[in-house]
């Protein structure tokens, strides 16, 4: 019950600003039209690049748009906060909490993306369909899949801020790492260019790092890309970065936990 | 129009206090390089992207990869340009509403150059360093005439003028309303973007909104085509190509009117 309350607490404290949001859905809608013209030069060319045909290649652009800041792939949410109080000191607070400090922030961050996924998902994701012609997901399961998929994404993606987070105890700043995290975002998540387009290796090598779950596996899902076992597997495979990562944070957390010292006075 | 005075004292205050956020930024050198060498990278992974495209394609509206790597280079300098120099004027509404711009209104350095020079960071040289690179690496193929270079140069310098203007005008929103940041961004980041590709591949309309509205098809559309001696697909006349370096100077001219006007309707958050 106490998470549902921070996480509709993080919900709230971002819906404040709905003007922020309309400009953000203006600016994924621009980046969106963008990438289509580029796609539709492409798949007019090579119109089964990838294994994708067009629609599937439209669809996929819109779907990452909608996916960009539900997993926070230039930063932010709540592992920010916990940069902050790591610098400041407050995080002894978080310390002292009768509650784990990583299902806090988690429970912070799924209200965040809750709230991203609502709005800068949604609103890009309808005007994109309005636009262009666009594919839905194959039947009530898919869509089902797919939203397991995307709390998955969500998953991976906060473990992966938390880790550069968690990184301050011992750098006091953690703005390089965190540099370092959205470069990786932005290229292994295949946004601007997907993971199916990569040649050879470069492809192997990407389809196996977590950022694959963010909106590769996802999107494949959504496009039908990914039937019958194969949901299955892409599920697995997002839940097991997830797992191996949260587990990560934990050992560090712990790690962290050894070497706070509170002043007194 | 412009005080001469206020044009050099905003020059010289503009790196005084460049220059101490320079030595402040070196204070962590590990942070520093870590960052500039990120900066770098997703700069280069960026481009990666296009040549990843290119490995599935030959070409892109007609253009090859060198080509689309001079278009990559010419505007990515510009934006490169004005997100190091005015770039941080995107943050005009949080030194509002912390009250910092009062505090800047009273210092005897003009305030636009205080408010692009706060928090000046020197690591963007490494956004620029690339853009270079690709340039060079595209333009070693380009047929070079004393007019080509002059409009290169009229290019970039052209480029840089008119991204700046873009990053002023649109954070003069925020004097009215803070939460207009990331509409900005649609058109410094989103028109960097669209130009890095041949604009042939947009439709017609694209092509005139970047023409006639907000000028970016200027900062390397029109001078690569006569750089690179190809034909216009969409027909515009050929002296477009030589207008880079008067646009640049007209829109830094509105730009001024607009700041003013913003500074002037400016109240306090009284705090």
């Amino acid at each position: 019950m106490l998470y549902v309350a921070i996480a509709t607490r993080a919900f709230r404290r971002y819906s404040t600003y709905t003007l922020a949001t309309l400009a953000g859905i203006f600016t994924n809608c621009i980046f969106g039209i963008i990438s289509c013209f580029v796609f539709m030069e492409v798949w007019q060319q090579r119109p089964d690049a990838g294994g994708y045909d067009l629609t599937d290649a439209l669809t996929y652009v819109w779907v990452g748009q909608a996916m960009l800041m539900t997993v926070a792939m230039f930063g932010g949410g709540s592992p920010d906060d916990l940069a902050a109080r790591i610098r400041s000191g407050d995080v002894v607070i978080d310390f002292y909490r009768p509650v784990g400090l990583l299902g806090w922030y988690l429970a912070a961050d799924l209200g965040r993306a809750t709230y991203h996924l609502l709005t800068r998902g949604l609103g890009p994701a309808l005007v994109g369909a309005l636009l262009f012609d666009l594919r839905s997901p194959p039947g009530p399961w898919g869509w089902v899949a797919f939203l397991v998929a995307v709390v998955l994404a969500v998953l991976v993606s906060f473990a992966l801020r938390m880790l550069v987070a968690i990184t301050s105890f011992w750098l006091f700043d953690e703005s390089g790492p965190r540099t370092v995290l959205v470069v990786m975002n932005s290229f292994f998540t295949g946004l601007t260019v997907p993971l199916v387009l990569f040649p050879g290796a470069l492809r192997e090598l990407a389809m196996a790092l977590p950022w694959a779950a963010m909106l590769q596996v996802p999107a494949d899902i959504w496009l039908g890309q990914r039937t019958g076992a194969e949901v299955w597997s892409g599920l697995g495979f997002g839940a097991a970065w997830a797992l191996g990562l949260m587990i990560a944070c934990l050992t560090m957390l712990r790690l962290a936990e050894r070497r706070v010292v509170v002043q007194g006075g | 129009m412009v005080d001469r005075t206020q044009v050099v004292d905003g020059w010289s205050g503009y790196w005084r206090i460049a220059g101490m956020w320079i030595r402040a930024s070196m204070t962590y050198r590990v942070s520093f390089w870590l960052l500039t060498a990120s900066a770098f990278v997703i700069g280069a992974l960026d481009f990666i992207g296009i040549w990843i495209l290119f490995h599935t394609i030959d070409s892109m509206g007609g253009f090859t990869l060198r080509e689309v790597g001079f278009l990559y280079g010419a505007t990515g300098l510009g934006l490169a340009f004005a997100d190091m120099f005015v770039g941080r004027i995107e943050r005009l509404g949080q030194m509002i509403r912390m009250g910092d711009l009062d505090t800047m209104m009273v210092r005897p350095v003009p305030l636009l150059a205080q408010v692009c020079s706060n928090e000046f960071a020197l690591r963007r040289l490494s956004r620029i360093l690339l853009c270079v690179l690709v340039l060079a690496w595209a333009s070693a193929y380009v047929e070079w005439s004393p007019l080509r270079v002059l409009v290169a140069v009229g290019m970039v310098v052209g480029g840089a003028a008119i991204y700046c203007s873009i990053f002023i005008v649109l954070a003069c929103i925020q004097f009215w309303t803070a939460d207009g940041v990331e509409f900005a961004n649609a058109f410094t980041y989103g028109g960097n973007t669209i130009t890095q590709y041949p604009l042939a591949i947009f439709p017609g309309e694209v092509l005139k909104a970047l023409t006639f509205v907000v000028p970016l098809a200027f900062v390397n559309w029109y001078p690569a085509l006569f750089i690179l001696g190809r034909d216009d697909p969409f027909s515009m006349p050929e002296w477009f190509s030589f207008l880079t370096l008067l646009i640049g100077a007209l829109m830094l001219w509105i730009t001024t009117l607009v700041w003013r006007f913003g500074v002037r309707h400016y109240r306090s958050t009284g705090s």
